[in-house]
C-alpha cells in the first residue's frame, strides 16, 4: 500500500520519466494499431519491429555516433524500406502476404544481427548500449528518451486527428476513397510512416518482439468492446494507458522485474477477458445468446405443438400428455419437460393431473407462430414459386424470428390470406 | 500459414523455461517436450481466438505469441538466478545454455556434439514424418476440402505439422535463436516456390537453398566476423531476391522478357 502510495504520488522523477514515458508510447501506438488492425495488416508492425535494428546499426556505423536522432533516422529507412518490401513482393510475385512478412522480417533482423555482432566485434567502445534497442529499457528512461516520445506521440496523435476522415476511409472501403478522388497511394504512404514512427520510438522502451503487441493488443481488445471507430481509438489509448501505468508500477515495486513484458502482459490480459466477456462480441455472451435462442426455439415448438394439437378437434383447453407431443415431434424427451416446466412459470401452460393446458396466453402465442409459419409458406409459393412441398423446412426456422411489423407486412402483402399452400387454415 | 511459424518460434519460450525449471538442467529431451506442448498450445490458442472468440486471424496470432513471450521473459526474470537463459540467447541464439566445454567457435554457434545429436535427431524425425505423412500432407496442404472428403483428419494432420514445426524451432533454438529460425522456415521455401510447380521439387529445392545459405552463411560471418546466424539469414534473403528478380518462371526481370513477344 505504501508503494502504492508513493508510486502515484510520482515524486520520485525516475518514476515520473518511467510512468509517463510507458503512457505516451503504449497510447500513441495504440491509436496508429487501430488502424492498421481495421485494414487487415496487424502483422506488419512486426515486421517493422524486426526491421529496425539494420538500420539503427547501418547508422551507426556510418556516424559513428550514438545520436538518438541519428539513430531513429536510420530505423527509420530501414523500416520503412521492409514495409516497401512486402508490399512489392506480395503484388509483383505469387508470395503471400504473411510469406512475404515473415520472410522480410527474419532476413532483414538476421542482417542486423549480422551488423551488430559485427560491431560488437569490433572493439568499439561506443557501441555498448546498441542492443537496447533489442530488448528495451523502459526501466531506465531519461528525460532525453521522454522528449522524443512525446514529440512523436504528439505527431501521431494531431496527424491521426488532422487526417481521422481519410484514414478512416481507407480502413473501410478504399475503393470508394478512390473513386471520390482521395490520394490512396499517399493515405497508404502517410499510414505506412506513422506505423514506422511509432514502432520506432516505441522499440526502445519495449523491445523488437514486443512491439507487435504495443500495437496490435490494445486495438484487437478495444474492437470487442464497440463498433465505432472514434470511441475505438479512445479506448485503445486508454486500454494502452493504463497497462502502460499498470507495468511501471509493477517494476516498481519489483526491480528485477522488466518494465516492458509487464506492459504487454496486463495489456494481453485485458484483451484476452475482453475476447471472453465483452458484451454483444465477446465468446461468453455469445454463447449465452445462443443458448436463449434456442430456449426460446424450443418454447415456442412446445405451444405451436399443443396449438396443433387443439386445432383437430378443435379444443384448445384439453390438456395432453407428454407423449402426445412427441409422437408429433421428435424432442428429447428430458429437454421438452424442462422446457414445460419453464412455460409453466411463465403462465403459458398449466399443469393439470390429466397432463398439460395451454393458457389463454399461450394459445395465443401458440397460434401466432403457426400463423407465421403458415404465413411464410404461403410467401414462399406465392412471391418465389417454390414448390408447396418444398417450404416447410425454411418456414420452421423463419417462424421465431419474424417481427411483428414484418407479420403486419406480410398479411397485406398476401392481401389478408386464410389457406396456406396445404389447405391449412391460418389462425 | 508463414505467420503462424513465426508465432509458435517466439512462444515456445515459456516452454523451455518451465521446462528447465521443472527439470533443473539443459537437457535437450525436455526441452524439446516443454517447446512441442508450448507450440501446440500456440496453434490451439490462436486457433480458438479466431474461431471462437472471432478475433480477425492476424490479430489473433500477434495477440498470442507476444503475451507468451512476455511471460516467458518475466519467468527468466522471476527465476533468474535459477534459469541459465537471457534474452540474448533467446533472440538471436548465443547458446548461453549448452554447456561451455561444446563451444567451438568464437561467433556463436556451438557445434558440440550434444546440439549436433539432437539437431540430427530431430531431422530424421522429421524426414520420418514427411516421408510417411506425404500423402496426407500434401492434400492438406492443397485441398483440405478433399482430404477432408476421403477421411483424413485435417486437424490432425495440421496439429502434427505445427508439433513439427515447434520441434525444428527449439532443435535450431541454441544455434539460430527465436527469430532467424523464421528465416529458417520461411525463406528457402519461398524461393523454392518462385522456381517450381511441383510440390516434391519445392521439398528437395528448399533443402537445397537451406544448405547453401547455411555453408555461405558461415563463410560470410567468418569474413565480416560476426554473427553465423545472423550470415545465413541474409543469405537465405539474397537467395531469395535472386528467386524473386531471375526465376526462369516466376522471376519478375526474366517473366517480363517473357511477355514481350506479344508485341510483335
Amino acid at each position: 500500500m505504501n508503494d502504492f502510495v508513493e508510486f502515484f504520488s510520482f515524486s520520485d522523477t525516475n518514476i515520473r520519466y518511467v510512468t509517463l514515458g510507458s503512457v505516451l508510447l503504449a497510447s500513441s501506438s495504440a491509436v496508429v494499431g487501430c488502424f492498421t488492425l481495421l485494414r487487415k495488416r496487424a502483422l506488419v508492425g512486426d515486421a517493422v519491429a524486426h526491421a529496425v535494428l539494420p538500420g539503427v546499426c547501418l547508422a551507426f556505423i556510418l556516424s559513428g555516433t550514438k545520436n538518438p536522432f541519428i539513430l531513429l533516422l536510420g530505423a527509420f529507412v530501414t523500416g520503412w524500406l521492409s514495409l516497401v518490401a512486402i508490399d512489392f513482393i506480395t503484388a509483383r510475385s505469387r508470395i503471400k502476404e504473411d510469406t512475404a512478412i515473415g520472410l522480410v522480417l527474419s532476413v532483414f533482423f538476421g542482417v542486423g544481427i549480422l551488423l551488430l555482432t559485427a560491431i560488437q566485434h569490433s572493439g568499439n567502445a561506443a557501441q555498448s548500449g546498441l542492443d537496447k534497442f533489442l530488448f528495451g529499457k523502459a526501466a531506465s528512461l531519461v528525460g532525453e528518451d521522454l522528449i522524443a516520445f512525446a514529440i512523436v506521440a504528439v505527431l501521431l496523435l494531431v496527424t491521426t486527428i488532422i487526417f481521422y476522415k481519410e484514414l478512416t476511409l481507407l480502413c473501410f472501403d478504399q475503393a470508394y476513397a478512390k473513386t471520390i478522388g482521395f490520394p490512396v497511394r499517399l493515405l497508404e504512404l502517410l499510414l505506412t510512416t506513422l506505423t514506422v514512427f511509432a514502432v520506432v520510438v516505441g522499440i526502445q522502451a519495449v523491445g523488437v518482439v514486443l512491439m507487435a503487441a504495443m500495437l496490435i493488443t490494445p486495438a484487437a481488445a478495444a474492437r470487442f468492446w464497440t463498433d465505432k471507430l472514434s470511441l475505438m481509438l479512445v479506448l485503445a489509448a486508454l486500454i494502452g494507458a493504463f497497462s502502460g501505468v499498470a507495468g511501471a508500477f509493477v517494476s516498481y515495486t519489483a526491480p528485477a522485474m522488466p518494465t516492458g513484458p509487464w506492459i504487454v502482459l496486463i495489456v494481453s490480459m485485458i484483451a484476452i477477458l475482453s475476447f471472453a466477456f465483452a458484451p454483444k462480441k465477446g465468446w461468453v455472451s455469445r454463447l449465452l445468446r445462443q443458448r436463449r435462442n434456442k430456449t426460446q426455439i424450443l418454447e415456442e415448438n412446445l405451444l405451436k405443438l399443443m396449438y396443433q394439437l387443439g386445432e383437430q378437434k378443435p379444443n384448445y383447453d384439453a390438456p395432453r400428455q407428454l407423449h402426445e407431443l412427441l409422437e408429433r415431434r421428435a424432442i428429447p424427451q428430458k429437454e421438452a419437460k424442462a422446457g414445460l416446466k419453464r412455460l409453466q412459470n411463465q403462465g403459458y401452460v398449466e399443469k393439470l393431473p390429466s397432463g398439460w393446458k395451454l393458457s389463454s396466453q399461450g394459445q395465443r402465442r401458440g397460434e401466432r407462430v403457426v400463423r407465421l409459419h403458415r404465413l411464410w409458406e404461403l410467401y414462399l409459393t406465392q412471391y418465389l414459386h417454390l414448390a408447396s412441398d418444398h417450404v416447410h423446412e425454411d418456414a420452421e426456422t423463419i417462424e421465431h424470428i419474424i417481427t411483428p411489423e414484418l407479420e403486419q407486412k406480410l398479411i397485406e402483402e398476401l392481401d389478408f390470406p386464410v389457406m396456406d399452400p396445404h389447405s391449412a387454415r391460418i389462425p | 500459414m508463414a505467420m503462424v511459424g513465426d508465432a509458435i518460434s517466439h512462444a515456445v519460450l515459456p516452454g523451455i523455461v518451465i521446462a528447465f525449471l521443472l527439470t533443473g538442467s539443459r537437457d535437450s529431451v525436455p526441452m524439446l517436450i516443454g517447446a512441442g506442448l508450448l507450440g501446440v498450445l500456440t496453434t490451439f490458442l490462436i486457433e480458438f481466438f479466431h474461431r471462437y472468440a472471432r478475433v480477425q486471424a492476424d490479430a489473433s496470432i500477434g495477440v498470442t505469441f507476444t503475451w507468451l513471450f512476455a511471460i516467458g521473459i518475466i519467468l527468466i526474470s522471476v527465476f533468474a538466478g535459477q534459469v541459465d537463459l537471457d534474452q540474448d540467447c533467446v533472440l538471436y541464439g548465443e547458446i548461453a545454455y549448452v554447456p561451455l566445454d561444446l563451444w567451438i567457435t568464437e561467433g556463436g554457434l556451438s557445434l558440440g556434439p550434444g546440439t549436433v545429436w539432437t539437431l540430427a535427431f530431430v531431422t530424421i524425425l522429421i524426414l520420418l514424418f514427411i516421408t510417411f505423412g506425404y500423402k496426407e500432407l500434401f492434400l492438406t496442404a492443397f485441398d483440405p476440402g478433399f482430404a477432408a472428403a476421403i477421411g483424413i483428419s485435417t486437424t490432425a494432420w495440421y496439429y502434427s505439422l505445427m508439433t513439427a514445426v515447434s520441434l525444428t524451432t527449439v532443435a535450431s533454438f541454441e544455434s539460430v535463436g527465436a527469430i532467424l529460425v523464421v528465416a529458417l522456415l520461411v525463406a528457402p521455401p519461398a524461393t523454392a516456390y518462385l522456381l517450381t510447380d511441383k510440390f516434391k521439387n519445392m521439398l528437395l529445392l528448399s533443402v537445397l537453398a537451406g544448405i547453401i545459405a547455411s555453408v555461405a552463411g558461415y563463410y560470410l560471418a567468418v569474413w565480416i566476423d560476426g554473427s553465423i546466424a545472423g550470415a545465413i539469414a541474409t543469405v537465405t534473403g539474397i537467395e531469395f531476391t535472386l528467386a524473386f528478380l531471375f526465376s526462369p518462371s516466376r522471376g519478375i526481370l526474366l517473366k517480363r522478357k517473357q511477355l514481350q513477344p506479344v508485341q510483335h
